[in-house]
């Protein structure tokens, strides 16, 4: 069965206020990096998976990030195909 | 009668010997639940205590809504049962889908560790039918990830319905509508983050919490699941 290499990205909803984000982009003028705004920090997930096809791969993909690899009430997901 | 109470412990909880101690003095029974139980038959009552359930791995509760009890902690409250989670469990809760909305991290990027005042707003629930609306409680908060989050639609809802259960007097943590704690439709399932366990008794500082713990022990005792 072919494998496929995943890279999901969770990053938080629009909307849905980002903690971490803005207390780094509050913190990098004092280090000198100027002009730098909508800092966002998310979560990197990478697996492999098993499937007939990429199709079928990004349904199951799909199904465990609404399942479990995110909370839906305040994260989205993109799915990224890397090799 | 004094209700049977079971504290579900997952790898990770650190707060449920504090909640049967609680129970046990304010003369309830209670009973650890270890969390491959699948069944939490001749329990009146169920509390999800706090911790850090198998770690907060992924994100707090993600993991423990898949422990065998939760199946069975769910069968409960659907039959009416009252839960209660309390900080970690109120997260568990909310991963499970027994109560809406999330928690996140706290606003200022702080662990909090420090006694809040609580109001209650309303008494309709298992876990405030012994207080009094308007009444306020001081009580521990001991969280990073307290900051209740949900869409605007649901936040509405919880109003409209009454079902906001206690509400910071100051909010320290960013929470929506400076939530504290809520309950499910049939209000027989709360979730909060303050620690009621942690204030039972004037000499760990606050006996507030007690109020809280025996209106959820009546819940318990006259609950017929």
């Amino acid at each position: 069965m072919p494998q496929f290499k995943v890279r999901v990205e969770v990053t938080h909803r629009e909307g849905i206020a980002d903690p971490a984000g803005a207390t780094i982009e509050r913190a990098l003028p004092a280090l000198g990096f100027d002009g730098i705004s909508g800092v966002h920090v998310g979560k990197s997930i990478r697996f492999t998976i098993e499937a007939p096809d990429e199709a079928a791969a990004r349904g199951e993909i799909e199904e465990m990030c609404k399942r479990f690899l995110t909370n839906p009430v305040i994260e989205d997901f993109a799915v990224e195909m890397v090799g | 009668m004094a209700g049977r109470i079971g504290v579900v412990v997952f790898p990770g909880s650190n707060c449920e010997h504090d909640a049967v101690e609680a129970i046990t003095a304010l003369g309830g029974n209670a009973d650890l639940v270890w969390h491959r139980e699948a069944s939490v038959t001749g329990f009146d009552g169920i509390i999800v205590p706090g911790g850090f359930a198998h770690g907060d791995y992924l994100r707090p509760g993600a993991i423990a809504r898949f422990s065998p009890v939760m199946a069975a902690v769910t069968e409960f409250a659907r039959a009416g049962g009252p839960v209660i989670g309390i900080c970690n469990g109120f997260q568990v809760l909310t991963e499970a889908g027994l109560l809406p909305g999330a928690l996140q991290k706290n606003a200022g990027l702080k662990f909090l560790c420090k006694d809040v005042d609580l109001e209650v707003v309303t008494t309709d629930s298992a876990l405030t039918g012994e207080a009094h609306k308007g009444q306020v409680l001081r009580v521990p908060i001991n969280h990073f990830e307290g900051n209740y989050t949900c869409d605007d639609r649901t936040l509405e809802q919880l109003r409209d319905d009454d079902r906001i259960v206690v509400r910071y007097v100051d909010n320290p943590n960013g929470s929506m509508g400076d939530i504290a704690g809520i309950c499910n439709e049939g209000r027989n399932v709360v979730g909060l983050m303050p620690h009621p366990e942690r204030a039972y008794d004037a000499l760990l500082g606050s006996a507030d919490g007690a109020v809280l713990l025996r209106s959820f022990l009546t819940a318990a005792a006259v609950a017929n699941v």
